[in-house]
């Protein structure tokens, strides 16, 4: 990565602008050409140094129904419980965290029924009482990783 | 996943995140390609997009750095417990500090007394250690106790997706 990898990630992260001929305006604000910059996008894509370019839609204004959730795994089961949720295509992210409730995941379904009858399903097909933690108030969503 | 949409230009939005949730196509001109597929003029399609930035149901066309890969090894989760009359502007403080990158009111629970959830990144330990005596500062005695649950591994990041049309729930 050179500087103008880290300048076009930085750049990259804060949006592309909404305007005719987007990569010809970045191209001029980055003092490069359009080609050689969706050339390097390619590369950093490729690379994995990005993992994705696009739209971020914020799905939750969308439609459906989102919680984050907790399990206190006991650590002999960490493992079988983790796969248990894996196989839940309701689970859209799953971490374990070090604290007494270890295992905190995002639950994303169609409905709010959906999202009941998930939650209830994990509490009976683990054996385990689940946090349930749905956001009430956004105060900030925005990732920005300096290059 | 499916997600359930009910808003009257669903379908054309519907339409957008399922041709772009995977990537918008590295063209010199994208929104001609994007014109193309959507059955849209060029001006049409770029209106689209602008209304629905405007609106915060894109929140920006963006790249997404993998953040292990620039050194962001460190994340934690703090959560605090704020006085409830304090929350709004607290919680509009912290979510403003650069270093946070998710910032959220949660209810409490019996066995769980934290109100308030700020994600911190970094790349050390001290980096984010940091980062929660800043928060610490920052609410005062708004705030009793609060704990950083470190992240120790990552089980499983799919994140959301939409499914195509063919998806067996209404969209």
């Amino acid at each position: 990565m050179d500087d103008l990898d880290r300048r076009l990630i930085n750049r990259l992260q804060l949006g592309l602008p909404l305007v005719r001929h987007p990569w010809r305006e970045l191209a001029a604000e980055l003092e490069t050409s359009s080609t050689e910059l969706l050339g390097r996008l390619h590369t950093l894509l490729n690379d994995g140094m990005l993992t994705r370019f696009g739209p971020m839609f914020d799905i939750e204004r969308l439609g459906g129904a989102f919680t984050l959730a907790a399990l206190a795994v006991p650590e002999e089961r960490f493992e079988e419980v983790a796969e248990q949720l894996h196989g839940l295509p309701e689970v859209a992210h799953n971490y374990r965290r070090e604290h007494a409730w270890n295992m905190w995941f995002v639950l994303a379904c169609a409905t709010e029924q959906d999202l009941t009858e998930t939650l209830h399903h994990i509490e009976t097909l683990t054996g385990l009482p689940l946090l349930n933690l749905p956001k009430e108030e956004t105060y900030h969503v925005g990732l920005y990783f300096p290059a | 996943m499916s997600v359930c949409i009910s808003r009257p230009e669903d379908t054309l939005v519907q339409r957008l995140i399922v041709l772009t949730q995977a990537g918008l196509p590295l063209l010199d001109d994208p929104w001609a390609w994007l014109a193309e597929q959507l059955g849209l003029n060029i001006e049409a399609t770029l209106d689209l997009l602008k209304r629905l930035q405007a609106e915060g149901a894109i929140r920006r066309i963006a790249a997404v750095p993998n953040h292990y890969r620039l050194g962001y090894r460190h994340n934690g989760m703090t959560v605090w417990d704020v006085r409830d009359t304090d929350m709004p502007r607290l919680g509009a403080l912290i979510g403003a500090q650069p270093f946070v990158s998710h910032c959220y009111r949660r209810p409490r629970r019996t066995d769980w007394r934290y109100n308030l959830f700020a994600m911190v990144h970094g790349r050390s330990s001290d980096e984010i250690n940091n980062y929660r005596e800043h928060l610490r500062y920052l609410l005062g005695d708004a705030c009793g106790t609060d704990e950083m649950l470190v992240s120790s591994r990552i089980l499983k990041k799919t994140g959301f997706r939409l499914k195509p049309a063919s998806s067996t729930h209404p969209l």
